[in-house]
């Protein structure tokens, strides 16, 4: 699946992680920012990672501001990004879930 | 009526907005019997498919112990609903909850969109509950039909906010425009063996209303009330709980049957007094309250 469009899941708030995709250059990138990152940036980023796999996106630039996420809410969020840049929120792909 | 919902406690359902993570992750902690998670009033417009997928995620992956899982979705006049159904039943969601419920055809409108998704992925056809939510004059006069509409029916509640502006009025503290309403509800739930639960009650600060209303409910014989904060939990558990003396008159109800059940009599009495069925029910309520309430150990053995 092919990012064209930039799209924003998520907000600021306590326990939530906000997730910007937009077009990449063949590869995955991320950029992280997270009061925790030096303990759980690894984490956070494969969760990212994994999320967007399970999509098919193989390219794309992520920026993510995190504030305490659980995984569960960082998998919500890029999947809920991701599929607004695809243009697919209306009608996702069920599987992916 | 579903199957095996009759036993269930039902005090307690609190309001859980949809795309509130924070919310989300300590919505468990409270100790609510049940846990409505909102896809509906809570969530902006551009956000319906972010919380559709956060509570998905946090159904598929959070612990939330014992509390009945409930999802409110939104209605059938929006463009939202069919996601809605297809995610929280693929989730696994104990019961949906319809708003705006005005007739047994939008329940069948609503089932058999559950049907589908249940085949799709391979779920047990009849898995998923339902209830509804009850906000206008048509909903209240069809309340029979709606309570009856299907075998998946958990309960119906009563959306007080919607169904006064229906109405011409509002809210008035001491509640008597919502009467008919309440008794109607209640009723249409008994007469389909399925739960009735009370509006919420919005102004959280005012706790000697909200234990009035609470006391009044409880009087008229609601399973529970709809709550939006988690403070309330513990004042709707304390209206509920049974006193020392209807427990000890309970224990002696099921003492008594347990010895006619042994002497092998067909009647029962306690004190020279017929034992007959409502009073045994009753007896059997009181214990269930009793334990959920802490006030005697597994085996009815009062406590403190």
């Amino acid at each position: 699946m092919e990012i064209e469009n930039t799209a924003l899941a998520g907000t600021l708030e306590s326990s939530d992680i906000q997730i910007m995709i937009s077009k990449g250059d063949g590869k995955i990138t991320i950029e992280l920012e997270s009061d925790v990152k030096k303990e759980f940036g690894d984490e956070i980023e494969s969760v990212i990672k994994q999320t967007l796999a399970a999509s098919n996106i193989e390219s794309a630039k992520v920026k993510a501001v995190d504030k305490g996420a659980l995984n569960c809410v960082i998998r919500a969020r890029t999947l809920t990004a991701a599929n607004r840049a695809l243009g697919i929120a209306d009608k996702p792909s069920w599987e992916v879930l | 009526m579903a199957e095996n919902t009759e036993e269930r406690l039902r005090r307690t359902m609190m309001f859980v907005p949809g795309n509130n993570p924070a919310m989300l992750k300590d919505a468990g902690i409270y100790g609510a019997d049940s846990i409505m998670f909102d896809l509906e009033d809570a969530v902006s417009l551009a956000e319906k498919d972010a919380a559709r997928i956060l509570v998905y995620e946090a159904l598929t992956t959070q612990n939330y112990g014992d509390a009945e899982l409930v999802v409110r979705i939104n209605g059938l006049d929006t463009p939202f609903w069919e996601n809605d159904v297809t995610a929280m039943v693929k989730a696994g969601i104990e019961v949906i909850r319809l708003p705006k419920t005005e007739s047994a055809s939008m329940l069948e409108q609503l089932e058999n969109k559950i049907i589908e998704v249940e085949n799709n992925f391979g779920i047990p056809v009849g898995t998923t509950h339902m209830m509804a939510a009850i906000e206008s004059a048509k909903g209240v006069l069809n309340a029979v039909e709606i309570a009856n509409a299907s075998d998946r029916m958990i309960g119906i509640a009563l959306s007080a906010e919607d169904y006064t502006t229906d109405l011409k009025t509002h809210r008035y503290a001491d509640g008597k425009e919502l009467e008919f309403a309440r008794n109607m509800i209640l009723n249409a739930a008994r007469s389909a063996e399925i739960a009735a639960f009370d509006t919420v009650f919005s102004n959280v600060d005012d706790v000697e209303g909200f234990m009035r209303e609470t006391n009044f409910v409880h009087q008229l014989g609601f399973d529970g009330k709809s709550l939006v904060n988690p403070r309330q939990i513990p004042m709707v558990n304390e209206v509920y709980a049974p006193t020392r003396k209807e427990i000890l008159h309970a224990k002696s109800v099921l003492a008594a049957i347990e010895d006619a059940r042994i002497k092998g009599s067909g009647v029962i009495s306690m004190n020279g007094q017929m034992v007959d069925r409502p009073v045994a029910l009753r007896a059997q309520r009181v214990m269930k309250l009793a334990k959920a309430s802490g006030l005697v150990d597994e085996d009815g053995v009062l406590l403190g």
